[in-house]
Parts: C-alpha cells; sequence; structure tokens
C-alpha cells in the first residue's frame, strides 16, 4: 500500500468530481509547486542550521542551543526577523533588475528540484533530459548573481558577481564532463532510468575506479559551483564586504542565502541520484517498503552535504588563479581522459554487476 | 610524471586534512570550549591566562611583596598606576627606606596590556580571574591594592 500515492490520488478524483480536467491539471501543478515551495524553504532553513552546528562541532564550540530544544527553531527564528526587516536598497541601482535578481537564483535552484526522484512514485516531473536540465538550470543560477552584482551599483558587489561568473562557467566543464562519465554506463539522461539501472548496483560500484574519479572531480567541481568554501571567492568577506549581496537586506538577503543552501542540496542530490542509486536502499534491504525510499535519498544526499560542509571547514581558500588552475590544469584533462577510460570499461562489459 | 605526483600529493594532503578535522568534529563533544555563561556563573572558573585586573596577593600575615620601586607605574603605558609612597625608619638598620602607603590602581583605565605585572622585580602584583568587573559609579573602579595596615614582606628586597 503507498500512502503518499493513495492521497494523491484521492485529491485527484475528488478534484474531478468538481471541476473539467484542463483546471484540475493546472490547480494539481500550482498544489504541487505550493507543497515543495513550503518543504524546500524549510529544509533550506535546517540545512543552514545543520550547517551552523556541523561547523559548531568542528570548531570544538556548541553552535545554537537558545531557541527550541537545542536550538532547533534556531534559523526559523532568523528567517522571522528577516521577513520582518526593512528591504533597503541604494538611490542609484537599477530598480528593475535589482529586485528581479533574487527570485532568479531562487526559483532556478528550485526549478531543479522537481525532477528528483524522492522515491519510486515521489517525482514531481520525470523529463527525459533530466540530467541535462539539471545542468542548464543550475547555470542559471549565475545569471541572478550576476544581475544582483551588476544593478546594485556597488563595486565590490560587482567584482563578487564577475568572480562568480568565472568560476561558474570554469566548473559547469567539470560537472557536466563528470555527469557525463556516468552517463556512458546508464544510456539515458532521464533520471528515473538512471536509477532503474542501478538496481543492479550503484553507478560508483558498477564504474568502479573512472566513477569514484568523476565522482571526487563531480564534488570538487559542485562545490565550486554552490560558491561555498574553499571556493568563496565571490562572498570573499575579507575583500568585498559580502560579495554579491552587498547591497541586498531583508527577505531578499534570505533569497541569495536560501539558494546557495538549497543549491548545496541539489547538487548533493544529484551525486545520490547519479552515484549513490538514489532512492534504492543498499543491498535492496528495504525494497518491499517503497516510501522507505525518500528516507534513503535523503540520507544519503544529506551524507552528501556533510562532506561539502567538511570541505568547507577543512580547507583553505584558493585563490582566483589557483582556482582557474586547478579547473583548466589538472580537472578538465583528467575529466576528458576519465571518459576515454569509461567509454573503454563499457564497451568491453567491465562494469561489474550484481 | 610530476604532473601525476602532483596529484597524489594533493590528493593525499587534503584527506590528512580532512582526517584532522574529522577528528575534532568527533570529539566535539566533549572538548567544547564554548563557556555558557550566564548559566554556569556559579561553577565557571576562568582559565589562568585569563586578565581580569590586576590585583597584590597578601599572605596571612598580611604582608605584601611590593617594595614601592614605582617601576609598574612607569612601565604602565597609560597612568593606571598610581603610588603613594613614603618614607619610613627601618628598625633592623635604622635607615630611612621607601615603602608604599597606597598602591593605587584605576581598573577603568586598565588595558589589560600586562606591562606593569612583567616590570614588576619581586612579582608583587600578578592577574586576577574574576569577571563581571562592571559596576555602576566608577569611582568603585580606583582601587587601593595594599590592604590597610600591611607591610612589605621582609627580605624581599634582597
Ligand atoms: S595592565 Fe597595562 S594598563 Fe593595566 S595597569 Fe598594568 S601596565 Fe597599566
Ligand atoms: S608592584 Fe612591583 S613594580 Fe610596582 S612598586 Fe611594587 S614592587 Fe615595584
Amino acid at each position: 500500500m503507498n500512502i503518499p500515492l493513495s492521497i494523491a490520488n484521492n485529491i485527484h478524483n475528488w478534484l474531478l468530481n468538481i471541476m473539467p480536467a484542463m483546471a484540475v491539471g493546472i490547480i494539481e501543478m500550482a498544489l504541487i509547486a505550493l507543497a515543495y515551495l513550503t518543504l524546500f524553504a524549510v529544509l533550506g532553513l535546517y540545512l543552514v542550521l545543520m550547517e551552523r552546528k556541523v561547523a559548531a562541532w568542528f570548531q570544538l564550540r556548541i553552535g545554537p542551543n537558545r531557541v527550541g530544544f537545542h536550538g532547533l527553531l534556531q534559523t526559523m527564528a532568523d528567517a522571522l526577523k528577516l521577513v520582518s526587516k526593512e528591504l533597503t536598497g541604494t538611490v542609484k541601482a537599477d530598480k528593475f533588475l535589482y529586485n528581479l535578481a533574487p527570485y532568479f537564483v531562487i526559483i532556478s535552484s528550485l526549478m531543479a528540484l522537481a525532477v528528483f526522484p524522492f522515491t519510486k512514485d515521489l517525482q514531481a516531473f520525470d523529463i527525459n533530459i533530466g540530467i541535462f536540465f539539471l545542468i542548464a538550470i543550475s547555470s542559471v543560477g549565475v545569471i541572478g548573481i550576476l544581475l544582483g552584482g551588476w544593478s546594485s551599483n556597488n563595486k565590490f558587489a560587482l567584482i563578487g558577481a564577475m568572480r562568480s561568473g568565472v568560476q561558474t562557467i570554469s566548473y559547469e566543464l567539470s560537472i557536466g564532463l563528470s555527469l557525463l562519465t556516468m552517463i556512458l554506463i546508464t544510456g539515458s539522461l532521464q533520471l528515473s532510468e538512471i536509477i532503474e539501472v542501478q538496481k543492479n548496483g550503484w553507478l560508483i560500484v558498477q564504474g568502479h575506479i573512472p566513477a569514484i574519479i568523476a565522482f571526487m572531480i563531480y564534488m570538487i567541481a559542485g562545490t565550486a559551483e554552490t560558491n561555498r568554501a574553499p571556493f568563496d571567492m565571490v562572498e570573499a568577506e575579507s575583500e568585498l564586504g559580502a560579495g554579491f549581496h552587498t547591497e541586498y537586506s531583508g527577505m531578499k538577503f534570505a533569497y541569495f542565502f536560501l539558494a546557495e543552501f538549497i543549491n548545496m542540496f541539489i547538487i548533493a542530490a544529484i551525486a545520490t541520484t547519479v552515484f549513490f542509486g538514489g532512492w534504492l536502499s543498499p543491498f535492496g534491504i528495504t525494497q518491499s517498503i517503497p516510501w522507505l525510499g525518500v528516507f534513503w535519498f535523503l540520507a544519503k544526499t544529506f551524507v552528501l552535504v556533510f562532506l561539502m560542509m567538511w570541505f568547507r571547514w577543512t580547507f583553505p581558500r584558493l585563490r582566483v588563479d589557483q582556482l582557474l588552475t586547478l579547473e583548466w590544469k589538472y580537472l578538465l584533462p583528467i575529466n576528458l581522459v576519465n571518459i576515454v577510460i569509461m567509454a573503454v570499461i563499457v564497451w568491453l562489459n567491465f562494469t561489474i554487476q550484481f | 610524471m610530476s604532473y601525476l605526483s602532483e596529484i597524489y600529493n594533493g590528493i593525499k594532503t587534503l584527506l590528512t586534512g580532512m582526517s584532522v578535522t574529522g577528528k575534532y568534529f568527533l570529539n566535539s563533544r566533549k572538548g567544547a570550549i564554548t563557556q555558557q555563561y550566564p548559566d554556569n556563573r556559579d561553577t565557571l572558573k576562568m582559565f589562568e591566562r585569563f586578565r581580569g585586573e590586576v590585583v597584590m596577593p597578601h599572605d596571612e600575615k598580611n604582608e605584601h611583596q611590593c617594595t614601592g620601586c614605582q617601576k609598574c607605574e612607569i612601565a604602565c603605558p597609560n597612568g593606571t598606576i598610581e603610588i603613594i609612597w613614603d618614607r619610613a625608619i627601618d628598625e633592623d638598620t635604622g635607615k630611612k627606606k621607601k615603602k608604599i602607603d597606597k598602591h593605587i590602581y584605576h581598573l577603568g583605565m586598565c588595558t589589560m596590556c600586562g606591562l606593569c605585572i612583567e616590570a614588576c622585580p619581586t612579582d608583587a602584583i600578578k592577574w586576577a580571574q574574576n569577571y563581571e568587573n562592571s559596576v555602576y559609579d566608577r569611582t568603585q573602579l580606583t582601587r587601593v591594592l595594599n590592604k590597610p595596615g600591611s607591610k612589605v614582606k621582609a627580605g624581599i628586597e634582597d
């Protein structure tokens, strides 16, 4: 018995009774969008809390522990405070673009969430070019950052935004190529099918050595994509104030902030789907209970998110030139060689299958 | 070839770094250095290096070790210490000798730089670990460090 699905069916039938099919479609889309929006806003808030707690533990501190049990409501309180704050802006800002930029960032990251299969049936949009869509949409966010930096008419914001552009354009390549390496095994871009393939072993096992290399490259490039330390050129506090969102306040700032954390979740979720079998349980131990897939998906994703936080609190920051050296002189050539190796392995059927 | 060994070394050092921070992460429960201040004010004990205020320890015979040499007064960059001194006849030798009347310390002016403590040749003054030094009236921040009726410990000048 699939509980979430049966609820959805009940709502669907009930709506069909009272209005035409066309309207039902639109209303259901709106409902799903709303549900996703609320869920992921809350998820983003808890990611912020997780980041703060994890940071504290890495630095032998305690972290937020005042609001709610062990500080569990801390970020809720922060969000409430940000909502109630005045929205200030600069006089010479390009008002239209300035106000548009945060929505670009947050909407592009929310759009990416739509294609993830959280479990077999819980997927908002099973598009047949899933991975391609994800790569494409994740680079739209950088337009928001560029717009924000450009339109706030502040030199620090502009420098931060430009750095973000440089970073995203370079590391996009590595993300794309490392995912392409895995596509060679799956032979499909559709996320549900990618997971289907992994029923005979997660891709990181199937593809063994080249898959592990691809995973490492993906994690490095993914961390760079989300503009997190050690790649936080974009908002280098000591050099640029807060970088591209220096001039933003209140809820608009919160959008940028939330988008950063949701992007981190997205990067981890892509890695979960492509390398670690998405909602598949390890060795199929809970195959009979399909809704547990959500648990497995989130568990794997949070482990990867934790890995990214671990990076952040361990590694020193890179300079801009080191950043580009790493991408163009190391990650890209390794990646290209890796694709060839993977192609040979797939061609000769050297993949490990259970 | 150096290209490949660079990659190998890079990954190795990164993993070493991660293992170090990973250990910190796992031990954070036991080793948390955060003090939950107002909650634990009854049990909170400041660590040795903490600089609360300058004090002059006295022993049970109400004797301190200050000879009145005024080195601390000179060492202080912002005139926090004032020494009011006197001359008195030493009973043993019968000679006139300098001694302090009042060692005045203005906590409100002190920057906690510690130069006075380093300058003192007889270790007469040291740091106290107290905190919560705020008061309602700033005259209370002017302290006389030597207790009334105290005198210098015998033999400290030799
Ligand atoms: S700690 Fe520094 S400022 Fe304070 S009394 Fe000593 S020398 Fe002066
Ligand atoms: S406290 Fe030390 S330095 Fe200051 S007058 Fe006394 S003996 Fe001299």
